[in-house]
């Protein structure tokens, strides 16, 4: 989640591009180089070098803990998905053979759409409720603080709590939404929320809307407060409509932050696995099966260690090509504005 | 631009002005009392759930509150499901995650966002593409490497893993704060002739402590809610965390809905009072970067 402090730095000021705040200047030495020019100034020789070992050694650590724990595994996984392999058996190359399985595997393309689906559904909802929830929350009013952690709390809730609690209040039986649904004659009988396959992938996204609207909300405001007051007032006094001042002057600076903020939402929910995993364990008649758990049944049920790395890779790249996508649009945008 | 001054309104139109105000201001408190039912709400029915009995809970009719109210289900949840174990096993594994991952995340953050370290674009790039990994696309991995270690099932093992998992997030984080203290302080610091360490913990630390503790809690959170990696490293109550507990709970006859909702109440409440505490810490952490520049 902290991902928004870094990512919400405006355009003029990206760390990924690695500029720094202080660049040549303050270490006049480092362009120099060893064998530079001469130095005019007689540099202490030891403050040369040490602060940029210092730097790497510190820096050390974190980044092989990091790497040990992603990019090795992905790698391995890469390679786990060309063999035929199993937990105590051997394993041994294939090749393609499952990858011609995998796009040949119907379970997995139905999982692969159904995950898109949810990512791309849940996402749109949750940055609309999360730009309502936003506008609220940015006004000043007696007990904000406490509306703010109360707006909070969902998203600070383990998941597998939240699929406890959904469980329960979509429960086809005690449940209280069917209660209340059928109270308010909106539905006819109980619902089995869970138990219906037209029904069940719908009812755990709401859940997952639930609980992760705050994330959306919390970076909403953070990006309201980059919105100049000035430029709101004065579309007020130019006799503009909160929601025509909304459109037209808050909505467009807050754009590109909205639009990292639902990549990373988007990159999120394509993995879910907590929640249909606890709520449904994929099922009924695999209406919930998501990619994560597909892959996971294939791995720790089906000790299928190469088709489910195939799986799992499949996943990733997906993910790679929604990043990709985002990063391509993101900058074509920044292009057409800046020119 | 010059706003026209309005002609003296008509009685009328002022009345008709004002009653919009009121009408507006309804409607805001109305927009806030929605949004905070809608966030409460689950909690709410979940923390009555808890304290009925289970007669109450299988009527036709809900009961909104919980009278005549129990903690047969406090009870069971500490004794039948021996949930004093997953509450130790989640509180070690992430309170040891946590802090050896803020550690380590300062370090590395002290160096990528004051030291002349080659290529820090670079791997604040890398960091933050690693941390965009799908789980599923670890596990895997992750288990043969704990296996080989004989670590399967560990606290090590698991809160190893989540050292590395929590660090890009804990990072960005104090990335912001690092880089929002001015350069003049190392340099007054080398002057008085502080070490880079030296400095690091005697003037960096210190004034970061708000951007730490943001951190901390980031992290703490994301440790304490993780599943997947828990689902799959540990097998026995005697090292499961909490997410697994919860997963597992099971009743031969009937789904235990009432002890359900003791134990989330139980996991849930030190986050919420944490995020009570701190909400304002919270949102000014993840949010610096977007405030500050």
């Amino acid at each position: 989640m902290g991902h928004l402090a870094f990512f919400h730095r405006t355009p003029g000021h990206t760390p990924l591009r690695g500029k720094h705040r202080t660049p040549s200047l303050e270490h006049p030495q480092l362009t120099s180089g060893p064998e530079g020019p001469r130095r005019r100034v007689p540099p202490r020789e030891s403050s040369s070098a040490a602060p940029r070992l210092t730097g790497i050694v510190l820096l050390a650590p974190a980044l092989a803990a990091v790497l040990a724990v992603s990019l090795y595994p992905v790698l391995r996984t890469l390679w786990l998905s060309l063999h035929d392999a199993g937990f105590s058996s051997g394993s041994h190359f294939t090749g393609t053979a499952n990858l011609s399985r995998l796009l040949g595997d119907g379970l997995f393309w139905n999982a692969w759409w159904r995950t898109v689906a949810f990512a791309f559904g849940t996402t749109l909802v949750e940055t609309a409720l999360g730009i309502g929830f936003a506008l609220v929350l940015h006004q000043s009013f007696r007990g904000r603080g406490w509306a703010r952690a109360a707006v909070l709390i969902p998203w600070a809730i383990p998941t597998v709590v939240t699929s406890r609690m959904f469980g329960w209040i979509f429960d086809g039986q005690s449940g209280v939404a069917n209660y209340l649904l059928t109270r308010l004659h909106l539905t006819d009988g109980y619902v089995n929320f869970l138990g219906d396959p037209h029904t069940a992938l719908a009812t755990i996204g709401l859940a997952d809307v639930w609980k992760t609207t705050p994330f959306m909300a919390l970076l909403v405001l953070a990006a309201l407060q980059t919105v100049p007051k000035e430029l709101g007032e004065s579309a007020k006094i130019d006799g503009a409509s909160p929601w025509c001042t909304f459109r037209s002057v808050t909505l467009p600076v807050i754009a590109p932050a909205l639009l990292i903020a639902a990549l990373i939402r988007v990159l999120d929910a394509f993995r879910v696995f907590d929640l249909p995993y606890v709520l449904t364990g994929g099922g009924p008649a695999d209406s919930t099966e998501t990619l994560s758990t597909f892959g996971y049944k294939t791995l720790f049920s089906g000790l299928e260690l190469g088709y489910g790395s195939m799986i799992a890779t499949a996943a990733f790249l997906t993910e790679v090509l929604i990043a990709a996508g985002f990063a391509y649009y993101l900058s074509r945008r920044y292009r057409a504005l800046e020119g | 631009m010059t706003a026209i001054p309005a002609p003296v309104p008509a009685a009328p139109a002022a009345l008709r002005a004002r009653r919009r105000a009121v009408t507006r201001r309804m409607l805001f408190r109305l927009a806030v009392t929605a949004v905070v039912v809608w966030s409460l709400a689950p909690f709410l029915w979940q923390l009555s759930t808890s304290f009925q009995r289970d007669r109450d809970l299988s009527s036709v009719t809900p009961h909104w509150l919980p009278v005549p109210g129990t903690l047969e289900h406090y009870r069971a949840v500490f004794t039948d499901y021996e949930f004093g174990k997953y509450l130790a096993n989640s509180v070690i594994v992430t309170v040891t995650a946590t802090a050896i991952g803020l550690l380590l995340a300062a370090l590395a953050t002290y160096a990528l966002a004051r030291l002349p370290v080659p290529g820090k674009g670079v791997v604040l790039a890398v960091v933050l593409g690693l941390s965009m990994f799908p789980q599923i696309s670890i596990v895997v991995p992750l288990y043969l490497v704990l296996n080989s270690l004989g670590l399967l099932d560990t606290y090590t093992g698991l809160s190893g893993s989540y050292v590395g998992l929590a660090l890009p997030l804990m990072i960005f984080v104090l990335y912001a704060h690092f880089r929002s203290l001015p350069t003049q302080l190392d340099e007054a610091a080398a002057i008085d002739g502080a070490g880079l360490l030296r400095t690091l913990r005697s003037v960096i630390l210190p004034l970061a402590l708000p951007g730490i503790a943001a951190a901390g809690m980031l992290g703490f959170i994301t440790n304490w809610n993780e599943f997947m990696l828990a689902l799959a490293f540990t097998s026995s109550p005697e090292h499961q965390t909490v997410p697994v507990g919860i997963a597992g709970f099971q009743s031969q006859y009937f789904v235990p809905w009432g002890d359900m909702a003791a134990a989330s109440v139980v996991v849930t409440l030190p986050l919420v009072l944490i995020v009570m505490l701190f909400q304002r810490r919270i949102v000014a952490g993840v949010t610096s970067g977007a405030v500050k520049e």
